[in-house]
């Protein structure tokens, strides 16, 4: 009885797992804006990636009744390095397409993504980098 | 019984999730749109391999899902390093 219940819980975390997996997808596919396009990969899709390797780690336990905590290591990861890639490339698109005018000083010191950048051209950027 | 089918499913989303990443990349406005569709398949690519490896019942696939994890990250932040820097390791 315990062991059915289990089981479709571990059939539900698969199931919403994927469909997570499936919205992150179309919305990076269909977001109109580059900074939401950010949002749905690296939320949805971490979940869904997460609910996946929890169901598989619970299921290889629950099978061979050895404790796998591999997958959750896997899992960790991704969801200590995913805000960190989206940190990153928002950072490339300030620095791609945003002009440093538009944008509000920060509390001390500079923009961080424009240091060490032209600040005479800021809307010159290409793709290239800074000249250094 | 039920496990099967719901894995069947989980794939099947898992894979749909990867041919938008694909059609993302082949039709990205921008470098930044590229880079995220590429970290996307990375994180869709571990999801299927760990199901897969689920679907088999063994656990040696679990270095192969731990390396794509880890060069994945590696990977975009020396795509976006490039972009911000022009050179990755300053």
């Amino acid at each position: 009885m315990i062991l059915m219940a289990l089981e479709w819980g571990l059939a539900a975390m698969l199931v919403g797992g994927g469909i997570f997996a499936l919205i992150g997808s179309w919305g990076l596919l269909r977001l109109p804006d580059p900074m939401q396009r950010l949002h749905a990969p690296t939320k949805a899709t971490t979940v869904g990636v997460g609910a996946a390797l929890v169901a598989s780690g619970l299921g290889l336990t629950l099978t061979d009744g050895v404790i796998s905590l591999q997958e959750a290591l896997v899992a960790v990861f991704l969801f200590v390095t995913a805000p960190l890639s989206a940190l990153w490339l928002a950072r490339v698109h300030l620095w791609q397409r945003v002009p440093k005018d538009s944008l509000p000083p920060p509390v001390s010191g500079d923009w961080a993504v424009f240091h060490g950048a032209d600040a005479a051209d800021p809307a010159g950027r290409t793709g290239d980098g800074p000249a250094r | 019984m039920i496990l099967g089918y719901a894995l069947i499913f989980a794939m099947g989303c898992f894979s749909l999730a990867l041919l938008m990443n694909l059609w993302r990349i082949a039709s990205a406005p921008t470098m930044a749109d590229r880079i995220l569709a590429v970290d996307t398949m990375t994180v869709n690519v571990i999801a299927l391999i760990t199901l897969y490896g689920a679907w088999m019942g063994t656990s040696i696939l679990f270095e192969v899902t731990m390396l794509l994890a880890m060069t994945g990250f590696v990977a975009t932040v020396a795509f976006a390093k490039h972009i911000l820097r022009g050179s990755i390791i300053e």
